[in-house]
């Protein structure tokens, strides 16, 4: 790994679960910002949609665009004017492989930029048997000249034990 | 699992990791927020559907299966 990554701060869920992950007072010395994360939920499904807000702030300031694949079909959607940037089929449900996590991959260039920021992202929950399961692409913009100084993921079950996410700086990227 | 509704609380600029209760408000949010996008993943479901007559019924009108359609358009 390029040695521009920093990790800022790592978060494994608990035993008791949790229905949000905070990162707050996120620091303006890098350029990017990186997050991994590996989720599975207890929404009784074999996926479970992620939703990311920066700085607590919602209104209609979200937008993306997302390329969705299950192995026998692609589905393309636009969604706009969101109080958050939602990932659509990325975490893993409760009736999916037992002990399987999903990844999520989400990079924030400029984030303390006075611009609006853009993200991009991709994902996939894991599913060792027949069902389906899906693979997503994503890119997106936060219409906000506001530095991010915390992100916030919650998805509509609450995150299970051994759950992660990790918050890495980029510089000299 | 608790049935205590929690969130996870890291601090970057200490390293400090807390564990939360969510306030009344925070929970009435969050209902909010699960309808909308129900509701929103309902209607992509319903778009996706109605594309997917269409198709049927387009390929029974040209009276061609959607592999010779595909080969069509190779």
């Amino acid at each position: 790994m390029a040695n521009t990554f920093k990790a800022i701060a790592t978060v494994t869920v608990g035993s008791g679960g949790a229905s949000s992950i905070d990162f707050t007072s996120i620091p303006s010395t890098y350029t990017d910002l990186v997050i991994k994360l590996s989720g599975r939920t207890t929404n009784a499904n074999l996926q479970d949609y992620l939703a990311m807000q920066f700085n607590g702030s919602g209104g209609t300031a979200y937008s993306h665009s997302d390329l969705t694949g299950n192995g026998s079909s692609a589905q393309s959607t636009i969604q706009t004017g969101l109080d958050r940037y939602y990932f659509t089929y990325v975490l893993n449900g409760a009736t999916s492989t037992s002990n399987t996590f999903s990844n999520v991959d989400v990079y924030i260039p400029n984030y303390a930029s006075s611009n609006y920021k853009s993200i991009s992202s991709d994902g996939v929950p894991e599913n060792n048997t027949t069902g389906i399961t899906y693979t997503t692409l994503s890119a997106g913009l936060w219409s906000s000249t506001a530095a991010i100084t915390s992100i916030n993921f919650v998805a509509s079950g609450s995150f299970v034990q051994y759950s992660t996410a990790t918050l890495y700086g980029i510089k000299n990227s | 699992m608790s049935d205590t509704l929690t969130k996870i609380v890291v601090d970057c600029s200490t390293g400090a990791v807390e564990e939360v209760a969510l306030t009344a408000e925070e929970i009435a949010q969050r209902e909010v927020d699960l309808q909308a996008q129900a509701a929103r993943k309902h209607e992509e479901e319903v778009a996706a559907a109605e594309a997917a007559v269409a198709k049927a019924a387009l390929l029974a009108k040209l009276g061609i299966t959607e592999d010779e359609a595909k080969l069509l358009l190779a």
